[in-house]
């Protein structure tokens, strides 16, 4: 089975060897030609510690995390370059804190000077208070970027239509908001969720709002082919632990999207046959 | 003069970012950096020979742990 939208394969075995429950290595995530076979995007920002943000990778299963640019300091400990490579996963630079398409561009370009990369979280800014997507500006940075041959996966709105112009001008996967920033309060609209899944043929990643893993599922169920957490591990008590139940529950909200949920209905449905029911 | 990452740094005109790169313990193959003068990205096989102009603002930037 094809999945005609993502272009990703549903998996056709959903059980392994050991009882553990994992995707189907043929179930894959592919953005512009890459392919991951982890559905979880990991956000850098928050973590206590290098360690724990070493471990808490290693626990999410992630192959693509976010890192953002700023002003080096020489007297910073460790480096985050380090810790990255030696995880081995795919760098995605986020232009985080960018309020103008002007200096968003900027950004990418640093960032894939200092990364080799050119793929690129885009983050164009309206205010500090919600850090909500600031469209007009978010579609000019893409539509420039993606010219310059970036591999653009922008944060936006949770709105089809924007979704769908980011598309048209050619964005690799789109990365709609659950909820604002850091704010852990899920998926606010799972209706413009959904719509989105339907509007666009790229990868749909749900970004910002996943406040616990049970969001994560939802994003999954509701049809997202990925998404991506940062405050939600970053900043629980636990950051690998958490790590651990979004790697599981976007497993599980993957597992459940190409299972085939039973519709809703008002009234029960008996799952046990009235033939036979003795009459006493 | 120079401005680096915001603040005044004693660079002569015609010194290159190479020696600004030394300023922070940095060299032109130390991994995960980008730079940008004058809001125009250097590439690092220019490090070593461009020269900065007086009142220069440039911008060493590198890897940060963020969303």
């Amino acid at each position: 089975m094809t999945d005609s939208t993502t272009g990703t394969a549903a998996p056709s075995n959903a059980s392994s060897g050991n009882g553990a429950v994992e995707a189907p290595e043929e179930d894959v995530l592919r953005i512009a030609g890459r392919t991951f076979s982890s559905r979880l995007l990991l956000g850098t920002g928050g973590f206590p510690s290098l360690e724990l943000l070493a471990e808490a990778i290693a626990r999410s299963g992630s192959e693509l995390v976010t890192v953002a640019l700023r002003r080096i300091d020489p007297a910073a400990r460790g480096s985050l370059v380090d810790v990255l490579s030696a995880g081995g996963v795919e760098l995605l630079p986020n232009t985080a804190g960018c309020f103008t398409a002007r200096d968003a561009v900027l950004t990418a370009k640093l960032a894939r000077e200092a990364f080799q990369t050119d793929l690129v979280k885009l983050e164009v800014i309206g205010d500090e208070d919600t850090l909500l997507p600031d469209a007009p500006e978010l579609l000019r940075a893409a539509e420039e970027l993606v010219d310059d041959g970036f591999t653009v996966l922008p944060y936006t709105t949770d709105d089809p239509i924007l979704a769908r112009r980011l598309v048209d001008v050619g964005c690799a996967a789109v990365m709609p908001l659950g909820s604002p920033i850091g704010s852990g309060m899920g998926i606010r609209n799972p209706y413009n969720i959904a719509l989105i899944r339907e509007a666009v043929r790229v990868p749909v990643v749900l970004d910002a709002g996943i406040g616990t893993a049970s969001d994560a599922a939802l994003a999954m169920e509701l049809g997202c082919d990925a998404v991506m957490a940062a405050s939600a591990i970053a900043r629980a008590e636990d950051p690998v632990r958490m790590a651990s139940a979004m790697r599981q529950a976007v497993q599980a909200g993957r597992l459940a999207r190409t299972a085939g949920r039973i519709p809703r209905r008002r009234y029960a449905t008996a799952s046990t046959p009235a033939e036979g029911l003795p009459e006493f | 003069m120079i401005v680096l990452n915001g603040e005044s740094a004693p660079f002569r005109a015609g010194e290159t970012l190479d020696a600004v790169l030394a300023s922070l313990g940095l060299t032109a193959t130390s991994p995960g950096v980008a730079i940008a003068v004058d809001r125009e990205v250097v590439p690092r096989a220019e490090w070593e020979t461009f020269t900065l102009a007086d009142g220069a603002s440039v911008e060493v930037l590198t890897a940060m742990q963020g969303g």
